[in-house]
């Protein structure tokens, strides 16, 4: 019994450090990167939380931050979302950071978003999503669906001239929210009901074959056809293959993807799929001092020439810059301030534009569509012409269409809100004062 | 109780620490100021809870594993489906505070267009309902189950496929949007739970407290079944299952009654996790999970109840501290850890001193 | 003007192959200038993406010899042009050799230097179409018949006009045919009336371009005519119902082939020597990196490299098989469901282990030229070569393990061991040899999976975890310790899951066949080909 014991004395030994482990004063300041290093979702976010380790690194060399040093706290949820709350409070709450940089799926988003609120933690999440969120502690620093899926819609309606429509994608919220909106939208711009084809399929799905043909004969009704793919992580390289072994070519049948930039295609043989497009606010390709530097700086952090950069990096860069800026501004690390001085500042985007944080904590930012290359890259062959502000809540969903935030509390009658119903002119939702 | 834990070494010390600790953590949470060296932290409460969840879970499992002979590798789809349970007692609970106000649908359902609330979240506005169904639910999947596998008496390792199969085909199901329970976000964005605000400290505690007491009557009826005339027939049939029917016992109705007692054991420590985590999605459903509660009783010590959980609470003491500590490697200590236990303690953490103590 | 133009371009034309002929290096610098077809090709360079398509319409005018090259070269992304004189050059895709368009001299150039011609899906569309229609006089009748396929339901009246003048002289019976169609398709747009022939002729095709045009017509003709175009799609439909089903099949087979591979590896350690052994699915990742590895040692000989991969996969997974048998395994026989944990550590270990060594990202694996493309049977029955080869694969490898398991020494070992352990024994086998063997040849089998999925999925660290399931579903399934019962299983919930997925979609197909497996257990608690004799209860 001896061991019991003294495993389980010194178990409750740990517990009880942890708690004592509360940071009071401290000379360096606090950066959380909540990224799963292990898991599913490893492949996506551990490329995220080194380019974090190499943001902080930067700007400890340009001198840090108010005199202090920055230090990141990394942490590993591992693709387990639970273990996400649990590492959000330990993050805030025993590691007392200032600023936390993660997460990749809405699920690790819904699921850390108590306890940023309850906690007053701030949360930098860089990845397109679904939209219908807007939290006071959170900053949405990837695309919401207007700033990707519906320019994108636009380019093969009208540039393309696409009729027929396959909407694809994994069965989870972001692409059934997503496809929500482009329903709505395309049957508004008078496409046929009968033109519209929705997929689902679930995470990690390998065999593409019966989805593919079936693709292949609605393409084949005399009007050209487009795939909106939603697809997620693991299941695009079996999708591709497919679709490339069927003879399916970008001429005939056009994919765009919202999920497929160029890490992904850096594990795929993208031979085959030239031609086809995927849209984003960055693409590695784009020509811009601000780009050029970043991927200089970045191989040589990686150590590594083949590494290649994309979009929600991008984010990560424009979250950290922001907060940079708006720490500067406010004097102080503290939650409320800096939230308040985030609003309105504005930093270079790596695409030669500008990036404004937005009263509703989502940015402006361009939208590109990229054809694919042989080399893994992409070739921008359409853009808007000025950045396009992020809507938290679509206008083509019923639920949401009367919905607006404004955390400045300019259109939201007066007082703050992240969920304003409009018509009724009520906030709901809330779980703070 | 004493009768109970007569010969229980490891249940008195168990049962003393959880005691110690449900006086102890509502005091330094709830009544020590932030600096003093005694205070307990909100996240030290939530994670401790969490900890008393996984160990009845384990005590479930044990119970099948360690004195049936059961090994089930889907354990956690009880454990999912009790949280569920929970979970939609909760999200009916947020009313017309979600972020679109709609009184009558959770928000998942407003934003993907349902018209009205599906048949099967009837009643889930009642917690005594909810509660209910935390109970019945796994209780009625597991009876149905077993009833169907002992009678055709599928055995070893086939019914360790089999109830993988079960958890896998479960998670498939509860991952698709069309189900109405969520998708792969699941439930989340819980407010209160019998009008307390699930955020305050007070309700954190009180969650705490319900999971100990929850641990400690699941350690007692487990004791007394293991120490009942059926523990000794469980037995019996795990060390030789052809001979306790041939001595005319109905083998069936023994694995029946355990295996449908621990589900339900299993699913009241899911409801009591969900609002502890705040989130329940189909990620509990995945094998991988079921297999890991599998490796807590393993590496506690199967067929002794302490031991389970135990085991729970080191391997998930030792996730905490390894995913702060070496992010990138704690897989690997994981994994050579479930390695070393099964080379060199085949009876687990407790029973690492009972070779030159018992006779055997 | 136009007949002067064409005078000019012939002249000029004329003018800059005796030059070319005569003075190849003179040429670079003077023909240019007097050259209008090479000074319109120069103007792509500057265009944008929507004037290059109104510039290739006016290429496509010439009768330039060195027109469909220079539209090819476009196609293929093979233009590029030089930065310092806007010189077009041609750089070969596999061996990055730059030539210069205009003299085919090589040229020494950086990669910075030069710059790709770049299109886009509208403009490589009408390459197609235009180089189709400059092909259908060509000699190969093949590349006739493919012209004619491509123009089909793009015709325009010209199109039209040079099939009519050459359906004539056509000696191929595929390529008059189809050209055919596109005749009865002018005549089904422009006349009211047409003869029972034409649809008795376009009901025997299967092309998707006929449907829709008689769909098309259907809707707008008279009632008469409307019906006879309405038979002759029944009759069309019937037919590509029929290769819908065959199609499905196929796609059954497939899937099963995947699935048997996945799961003959785990027959073995599982059903042969009772060892649950959940890093199956590791050492079928194993056998994945062994493929990319070695390609990346071999880059240019993808097909090589593939087929190397296959022994060299299976050491690799075999021999990681036989220190796990070495070091964990050999210690818990007897004790099946401590495997499971013990196997469970170690593939958390390879995991984590890849994701150290080659990172967590994916790594691409190129498909040789063979496995990509597809076996066409008909306009609606292509079967996709890369499923093939697996298919024949998977048979192979079957079949030779059976006969390793039958005919072999080693074979008839590993079944002494499993039926009767201490028997074997006794008549002087050494048992932990054989142990030790099989395991690895399970795990070795499990890499050449390995081999077979880089072609299909990813190439990652989560790609052993994505099949352990379904392999012991498959086993399970099929009978333990029988691999007939795996190659059986394996393509029966195959074809089962293709037939069930475009009625219910692909994942309540997965969750019917589980339930389907689970109920099916209770029936035959050990799978369709139970293992007979002692070995039963053991």
């Amino acid at each position: 019994m001896k061991l019991t014991n003294t495993l389980s004395r010194s178990l409750i030994a740990g517990s009880l450090l942890l708690g004592a482990q509360q940071v009071m004063a401290q000379d360096t300041i606090k950066v959380g990167v909540l990224h799963s290093l292990s898991g599913t979702m490893a492949i996506s976010e551990t490329t995220l939380k080194d380019t974090m380790l190499m943001l902080v690194e930067q700007q400890n060399a340009k001198g840090g931050l108010l005199g202090k040093q920055l230090e990141a706290v990394v942490v590993d949820p591992a693709s387990d979302w639970p273990l996400f709350a649990e590492k959000a409070r330990e993050l805030i709450e025993n590691e007392g950071v200032a600023a936390t940089f993660g997460c990749w799926t809405s699920v690790s988003r819904k699921s850390v978003l108590p306890v940023f609120e309850e906690l007053n933690g701030l949360l930098f999440y860089p990845v397109q999503y679904e939209g219908e969120e807007s939290s006071k502690n959170v900053f949405y620093t990837g695309a919401a669906p207007n700033q990707q899926a519906i320019p994108a819609v636009d380019y093969l309606m009208n540039d393309l001239e696409v009729e027929r429509w396959v909407l694809a994608g994994t069965d989870y919220v972001y692409p059934r929210t997503t496809n929500k909106i482009l329903e709505a939208y395309l049957l508004a711009k008078g496409v046929a009901a009968e033109d519209i084809m929705i997929n689902y399929t679930p995470f990690g799905h390998s065999d593409w074959q019966s989805i593919v043909s079936d693709i292949k004969t609605f393409g084949s009704a005399g009007k050209k056809t487009a795939v909106v793919s939603t697809i997620n992580g693991d299941a695009n390289v079996p999708f591709y293959k497919e679709l490339g072994n069927q003879g399916i070519s970008a001429e005939d049948i056009p994919v765009v993807a919202f999920s497929v930039g160029e890490e992904e295609l850096s594990g795929i043989d993208t031979g085959p799929l030239v031609g086809h497009l995927a849209a984003w606010n960055y693409f590695m390709s784009v020509e811009s001092e601000e780009n050029d530097a970043f991927i200089a700086d970045w191989k040589a952090f990686i150590g590594d020439d083949a590494r290649v950069t994309n979009d929600p990096m991008e984010a990560h860069v424009i979250g950290f810059n922001m907060w940079v800026k708006a720490v500067e501004a406010a004097g102080t690390t503290d939650v409320d301030p800096v939230i308040d001085a985030m609003i309105g500042i504005e930093v270079p985007n790596m695409t030669g534009g500008t990036a404004k944080m937005l009263p509703n904590h989502h940015l402006t930012k361009p939208v590109l569509i990229g054809e694919i290359q042989d080399d893994g890259q992409f070739e921008v062959v359409w853009s808007t012409d000025a950045e396009v502000p992020g809507d938290a809540w679509s206008d083509f969903l019923p639920g949401s269409k009367d919905v607006v935030s404004d955390w400045t509390g300019e259109l939201t009658g007066g007082t703050p809100c992240g969920n304003y119903n409009t018509v009724t002119g009520t906030c709901s939702g809330q779980n703070y004062e | 109780m004493t009768s109970l834990l007569r010969g229980d070494r490891g249940g008195w010390i168990l049962f003393a620490l959880v005691i110690l600790l449900m006086v102890y953590i509502p005091i330094g949470n709830l009544a020590l100021s932030a600096d003093h060296p005694l205070y307990v932290s909100t996240y030290t409460v939530t994670l401790l809870g969490k900890y008393l969840c996984f160990a009845l879970l384990a005590l479930s499992l044990d119970l099948v594993w360690g004195y049936l002979g059961i090994l089930s590798l889907g354990h956690g789809a009880f454990f999912a489906l009790g949280g569920y349970a929970m979970g939609m007692y909760l999200m009916r609970q947020i009313g017309d505070r979600g972020v679109y106000g709609n009184p009558e649908l959770p928000d998942f359902m407003v934003f993907l267009n349902w018209d009205a609330l599906p048949w099967y979240w009837y009643g889930f506005d009642q917690f005594w309902f909810a509660m209910l169904m935390v109970v019945l639910v796994p209780g009625v999947l597991a009876f149905v189950f077993g009833a169907l596998a002992f009678r055709s008496r599928v055995t070893g390792v086939y019914l360790s496929i089999m109830t993988q199969a079960l958890t896998y085909a479960l998670m498939l199901a509860f991952f698709r949007n069309e189900m109405g329970f969520g998708g792969n976000n699941g439930l989340t964005d819980f407010k209160d739970i019998l009008g307390f605000d699930i955020q305050a400290d007070s309700t954190r505690i009180g969650l705490f407290l319900a999971s100990g007491f929850a641990l400690l009557a699941g350690y007692l009826a487990c004791r007394s079944i293991v120490t009942s005339r059926l523990g000794r027939v469980a037995v019996a049939v795990r060390d030789g299952e052809d001979r306790v029917r041939f001595l005319g016992y109905s083998v069936t109705k023994v694995k029946l009654a355990i295996f449908t007692f621990s589900a339900v054991l299993a699913g009241i420590a899911g409801a009591l996790y969900v609002p502890q985590v705040g989130i329940i999605n189909p990620g509990e459903f995945t094998p991988v999970k079921s297999i890991e509660l599998v490796v807590w009783v393993a590496l506690g010590g199967r067929a002794t109840l302490y031991g389970a959980v135990l085991g729970a609470v080191t391997v998930n003491y030792l996730k905490t501290e390894f995913t702060g500590l070496m992010p990138e490697a704690w897989l690997f200590a994981l994994g050579a850890l479930f390695v070393l236990v099964t080379l060199f303690f085949p009876r687990g953490l407790a029973g690492f001193r009972l070779p030159w103590k018992s006779a055997k | 003007m136009p007949a002067f133009f064409f005078h000019a371009v012939a002249a000029f034309l004329l003018l800059a192959i005796i030059t070319i002929a005569a003075t190849p290096l003179a040429a670079a610098q003077d023909a240019g200038a007097s050259d209008p077809f090479y000074e319109q090709a120069k103007t792509l360079v500057d265009a944008s993406l929507k004037d290059r398509r109104g510039i290739v319409e006016q290429l496509a005018a010439s009768d330039d010899p060195r027109l469909i090259p220079l539209l090819r070269h476009l196609l293929e992304g093979d233009l590029y042009y030089s930065k310092e004189d806007g010189e077009l050059l041609v750089v070969d895709g596999d061996t990055d050799a730059v030539t210069s368009w205009l003299t085919d001299e090589a040229v020494e150039i950086g990669k910075s230097d030069r710059k790709k011609i770049t299109t886009n899906n509208q403009l490589r569309g009408l390459l197609r179409d235009l180089i189709a229609r400059l092909q259908l006089t060509n000699d190969d009748a093949t590349v006739r018949y493919n012209a004619v396929r491509q123009l089909l339901g793009e015709e325009d009246d010209d199109t039209t006009e040079t099939i009519r003048e050459l359906i004539a002289s056509e000696d191929d019976r595929e390529t008059r045919e189809l050209m055919q169609v596109v005749l009865d398709f002018e005549r089904l747009s422009k006349e009211e009336q047409v003869e029972d022939d034409l649809f008795q002729r376009l009901s025997r095709r299967l092309e998707p371009e006929v449907k829709n045009k008689l769909t098309a017509y259907a809707e707008s003709a008279s009632p008469a005519m409307a019906s006879n175009a309405a038979d002759a799609l029944e009759k069309i439909d019937a037919r590509v119902r029929f290769y819908g089903h065959i199609e499905t099949i196929f796609f059954g087979l497939s899937l099963g082939s995947v699935l048997v591979l996945a799961a003959i590896g785990l027959a073995i350690t599982f059903g042969v020597m009772g060892v649950i052994n959940m890093a199956h699915g590791e050492l079928i990742m194993l056998g994945a990196y062994t493929t990319w590895v070695i390609q990346q040692w071999m880059p240019s000989n993808v097909g090589a490299a593939l087929l190397l991969s296959i022994p060299a996969a299976f050491l690799v997974a075999g021999f990681v098989g036989v220190l796990i048998e070495r070091l964990v395994i050999r210690y818990l026989y007897g004790r099946p469901l401590e495997t499971l944990l013990a196997t469970f550590g170690i593939s958390l270990i390879l995991q984590q282990a890849v994701r150290t060594i080659f990172s967590p990202l994916n790594r691409s694996v190129v498909s040789p030229s063979w496995m990509s493309g597809t076996l066409e049977i008909n306009s609606v029955l292509a079967l996709t070569n890369n499923r093939l080869v697996i298919i024949g694969f998977c048979l192979a490898v079957f079949a030779l393990l059976s006969l390793v398991m039958q005919r072999t020494r080693l074979g008839l070992e590993v079944r002494a061991v499993s039926q009767n352990r201490p028997m074997a024994r006794a008549m002087g086998i050494r048992s932990e040899r054989v142990d030790m063997l099989t395991f690895g040849l399970g795990s070795g089998v499990a890499g050449i999976a390995g081999v077979a999925l880089s072609q299909l999925t990813n190439v990652g660290p989560n790609l052993g975890q994505g099949y352990i399931i379904d392999s012991f579903m498959v086993v399970v399934f099929g009978g333990v310790g029988n691999l007939w019962g795996t190659l059986v299983s394996g393509f029966t919930l195959g074809i089962a899951n293709k037939f069930l997925e475009p009625w219910s979609g692909s994942v309540l197909a997965k969750i019917l066949i589980l339930v389907f497996i689970i109920l099916f257990i209770q029936k035959r608690p050990r799978g369709l080909f139970p293992q007979k004799g002692r070995a039963v209860e053991a």
